[in-house]
């Protein structure tokens, strides 16, 4: 970009790259910094974390804190550990992005390739959704979950995500089919394929990227949701966020920095796994919700 | 140019049922989805703007009361701090943000090596759930053994750093942890849009002789503006439902002191059996997303037009 | 019975009417073309035509059969589109019998069909790969190999050759007019270059706003415009166009022209002579095409009509086979094309002929043809 040319000496030139890389750098560590305290408190004894600090190296590592983490730690009146709310958020997760992803990728299809008279205004009135602050709908689907019978539920957990999630995988579904030329579906429609012939053959195949976009997105919101879970599940039922803030505040005891982190670093695993796996990906869904704003 | 008389000939079928199906589809298909959003977002508001004007406590009751649920809202104390923090939180938050992310994306777009590597540790916060983040530091800034203790420990004996525990202090704590966890965010979609500059316009004023600087300040900045809006929409958006990250890193606390209108809204409604209040609150929030991103949308898509 | 009938076809979209009661038969066998300037209502009619549209009001037929109420893929028509809208995630065998597919052709048929096809069209090389692959020229070709295979009572091509470049859009335009003659297929055809109706149709539908401005032979389209808008659409470079006064000489009813200080009168021909008297002391526009303003060098001495006159050369653009040269009447630059050969330079006088026989004159109001 503007770098390119440059009307400074050769000398001024390499302090200010100097400076550049340094200024780089210094935020490179800041931003690493959490997580390192993070992995190193998770493999200190308690010992070691008392006499040690914050960023010194376990003296021995140890993995009790991460298998406490998992299977015996105390959040709330329980004490079986992540190990149940991690097998939860996974049962509900899986299903809600793929639920939501799919309605989405519908959704999308019609908005741009079967468009209707008002259906732009029906794309904005949607798009809103994205908007509201949640604390807004939390009394009534509390309620309606309980007329439902699927309150404090796995299957109260998908809907709630799937309902609020629609929103965002249409945008992303919407937002990529109007970049594929309508004359595509015209001359299915010609060719003589009706509604989902042209959405199964000819669309869908088209959309390996949006959908790897879309999926990444809802799993990482919703995997990393805490609000719906804290308020429409209790006990065995809580999805891992809310176990995890329950463990880290619950004060029976002494206080266990060193679980609290092995808490934290399994709760936020797979997300980041996604992260490091997908990461250009990740970062498409990011700007594609954000672009539209 | 018409041949008249032919028409008599001409057959007329009639539409096929199966193409009355086909022709049916789209909206059929988009249905389910309006409807949700029709029940689940516009529904539920008018629902939750009902209870704000009831008695609502443990229990909603549908008989309204005026605005008594307002009136008692604007008298509590807590819900001013919460107010408070919002403004302070929101401010600093979108501010370092915006101002960090910005810098970041110009420093990565001096042709640096390396450049992916840095941008996915910048960016890796994001993938993060707010209650790790959170979790992570209060940690890191618990005076006892957290950041304090190790500058103390490097022979800073004084050295005092203990906002999360001081009532006044500790939104900004949040402050901290929220702006390690977004400025990534916002770093990438500076980055996207300096890329997205036209460099024949950059050309343009090199031939000129405009300074590296200059080419910044005076062409490069401002045509990003588009992204400085979308960065703040979605800021502004974070700040005003954050409530997780509160809740895992200070719980609203010491005291009452880090309360978000968010965390109040929660506490209230379901933890204090206030239905009534707690419904008030989460109106008030929404209107404050009205009043925040209505005027910043418009002058968005306003500008928008023209510059078409 | 013909292949398609258009009778008193209207678009609105809410108050905006787009297409204003369009009326058009093609016979079987006939190469109509749609031409006109963008916006102008020619891909609206085509996708009413292919039932991508709805009818507001009027009724469309397609071999005598009503289509308003019939969806596409029941109209028995073919479409090749502007951006080809080839299948990208199919090879170009199964692009082209996509269609055969789902109408549940026997399978050695859709086999034959496709060999018979991509021979006609020379891409039997290309039936393996995807459209990804493909040249501009050859995704051009494998469109009209779908629309082909399938062997419909009517084609539609959407402006399909405006993505290709310059050369290849004259061998593709060669290469329909060839494949038209061998099929005798009935086609309809959209684009907004005038070069391509004129030497594609059979016949021309000039459009404009939503309505057709005149319909006829390319020839007569070319002599005959029925207003100002065909004879400025028509024709490259177009057709000059000149406010002038009409006036009486010699009992000859003509127009008053000047180049400089010099003025020239011209005499209508013969058969607006009448036509024209009524406008005696006002403004007409009159129109003359490049090629009746030429020099004698080349077309030999003046026949009957002709005649010369003496004007000053503004600029001049050679082009290759023609030499363009600008000359000013009444203000307005003029157009005319000359032999290559004549040396002419800016600046200089030279002596042109005018062929009068061809003189076109529109009322300046209304737009439309004075006879």
């Amino acid at each position: 970009m503007a770098d390119g040319h440059h009307t400074q000496t050769a000398g001024s030139h390499r302090v200010g790259r100097i400076v550049i890389y340094a200024l780089l750098v210094v935020f490179a560590l800041y931003y690493l910094m959490p997580l390192f305290v993070m992995v190193t408190t998770s493999l200190k004894t308690l010992d070691d974390i008392r006499t040690g600090n914050l960023i010194s190296l376990p003296r021995e590592i140890s993995f009790d804190a991460w298998i406490k983490a998992w299977s015996s730690a105390c959040s709330g009146v329980s004490c079986n550990g992540l190990k149940g709310n991690f097998i939860n958020s996974v049962s509900f997760v899986l299903p809600a992005v793929a639920i939501s992803t799919l309605i989405g990728a519908f959704n999308g299809y019609v908005l741009t390739m079967w468009r209707f008279r008002g259906s732009d205004v029906l794309f904005t009135l949607l798009l809103i959704g994205c908007f509201i602050p949640f604390q807004v709908v939390l009394l009534p689907m509390a309620q309606t979950l309980g007329y439902l019978g699927i309150a404090n539920s796995i299957p109260g957990l998908i809907f709630v995500h799937v309902v609020y999630g629609l929103a965002f995988t249409t945008l992303f579904f919407r937002n990529f089919y109007v970049t594929v030329p309508p004359d595509l579906t015209k001359a299915a429609r010609i060719d003589g394929a009706g509604f989902f012939t042209i959405f199964w053959r000819i669309i869908l195949p088209l959309s390996p990227a949006i959908i790897v976009v879309s999926v990444i997105w809802q799993f990482t919101q919703i995997w990393n949701d805490f609000l719906f879970g804290v308020v429409f599940s209790s006990g065995e039922r809580q999805p891992i966020t809310v176990a995890l803030n329950n463990l880290v505040n619950t004060s029976t005891g002494v206080k266990e920095y060193n679980v609290d982190m092995a808490a934290a670093i399994i709760a936020g695993l797979p997300t980041l796994f996604v992260y490091i796996v997908a990461g250009k990906y990740f970062l498409r869904g990011l700007t594609a919700g954000a672009v539209k704003g | 140019m018409t041949e008249t008389g032919a028409s008599g000939k001409l057959v007329h079928p009639q539409r096929r049922f199966g193409d009355y199906i086909e022709n049916a589809l789209p909206k059929v298909v988009l249905g389910p989805t309006l409807l949700c959003a029709l029940i689940f977002v516009y529904g539920f508001i008018l629902w939750t703007g009902w209870l704000s004007f009831t008695d609502s406590r443990l229990l909603p009751r549908y008989e309204l009361a005026g605005f008594v649920q307002y009136v008692s809202l604007f008298q509590n104390e807590r819900w001013w701090t919460a107010l408070g923090n919002l403004a302070i939180f929101g401010g600093l938050f979108i501010g370092v943000c915006l101002v960090t992310g910005l810098l970041l994306a110009i420093l990565l777009d001096q042709r640096i090596r390396a450049e992916g590597f840095l941008r996915a540790i910048y960016l890796y916060p994001m993938a993060l759930s707010f209650i790790v983040t959170g979790t992570a530091w209060r940690w890191i800034l618990n005076p006892g053994l957290g950041l304090q203790n190790l500058v103390r420990q490097l022979g800073f004996e004084s050295f005092t750093f203990d906002w999360i525990v001081t009532p006044g202090m500790s939104i900004y704590t949040v402050v901290i942890a929220g702006a390690w966890q977004s400025t990534g965010f916002v770093m990438a979609l500076f980055l996207a849009g300096l890329r997205g500059v036209d460099d024949a316009i950059i050309k343009a004023a090199q031939v000129d002789g405009a300074s590296s600087t200059r080419i910044y300040t005076s062409i490069i900045i401002p045509s990003l503006r588009p992204v400085f809006f979308s960065s703040l929409i979605i800021l502004s958006h974070i700040a005003i439902k954050s409530f997780d990250l509160v809740m895992a890193l200070t719980g609203g606390g010491p005291g009452f002191s880090s309360d978000l209108p968010a965390t109040f809204m929660y506490t209230f409604a379901f933890n204090r059996n206030q239905i009534g209040l707690g419904a008030a609150s989460a109106m008030i929030m929404l209107m404050t997303v009205v009043a925040i991103l209505v005027p910043l949308m418009y002058a968005e898509t306003r500008r928008g037009h023209h510059g078409r | 019975m013909s292949a398609l009938s258009i009778r008193d076809v209207k678009k609105r979209y809410g108050p905006v009417e787009v297409l204003k009661g369009i009326s058009i038969d093609v016979e079987d066998g006939e190469f109509l073309i749609l031409v006109g300037p963008s916006g102008c209502g020619k891909s609206t009619l085509l996708n009413m035509i292919a039932g991508l549209d709805t009818i507001s009001s009027g009724e469309i037929a397609i071999g005598g059969r009503v289509v308003n109420n019939l969806s596409p893929k029941d109209r028995d028509i073919a479409m090749v589109f502007q951006s080809y809208a080839l299948y990208p995630n199919m090879t170009v065998r199964n692009n082209i019998s996509f269609g055969l597919k789902i109408r549940k052709i026997p399978k050695e048929q859709q086999e034959e069909i496709v060999s018979r096809v991509s021979k006609l069209l020379q891409i039997e090389a290309l039936l393996d790969r995807m459209p990804s692959q493909l040249s501009g020229g050859q995704r051009q070709r494998v469109a009209m190999g779908r629309a082909l295979a399938r062997d419909p009572a009517l084609f539609l091509f959407d402006e399909p050759l405006s993505n290709l470049d310059a050369k290849l859009r004259v061998e593709m335009r060669a290469e329909i007019k060839l494949l038209h003659e061998r099929l005798k297929a009935t086609i309809v055809y959209v684009t907004h270059d005038q070069i391509e109706a004129m030497t594609l149709g059979d016949r021309i539908a000039v459009m404009k706003s939503g309505e057709v401005h005149q319909l006829a032979s390319p020839q007569e389209v070319y002599d005959d415009p029925a207003d100002l808008f065909v004879a400025g659409f028509i024709g490259s470079p177009p057709m000059n166009l000149i406010r002038a006064p009409v006036a009486e000489h010699d009992g000859c009813v003509g127009v008053s022209l000047h180049n400089g200080g010099e003025a020239f009168f011209f005499p209508a021909p013969e058969a607006i002579q009448g036509g024209l008297s009524k406008w005696t002391g006002r403004e007409v526009i009159v129109g003359i095409r490049p090629e009746q303003i030429s020099d004698e060098i080349s077309r030999g001495l003046a026949r009957e009509g002709h005649v010369k006159r003496r004007a000053k050369v503004e600029v001049v653009h050679p082009t290759g086979p023609d030499t363009l040269i600008l000359i000013e009447l009444n203000e307005t630059p003029v157009t005319c094309r000359v032999h290559p050969e004549t040396m002419v330079r800016s600046g200089q006088m030279t002596e042109l002929m005018f062929d009068l026989s061809k003189l076109v004159f529109f009322d300046p109001e209304t737009e439309r043809r004075i006879r």
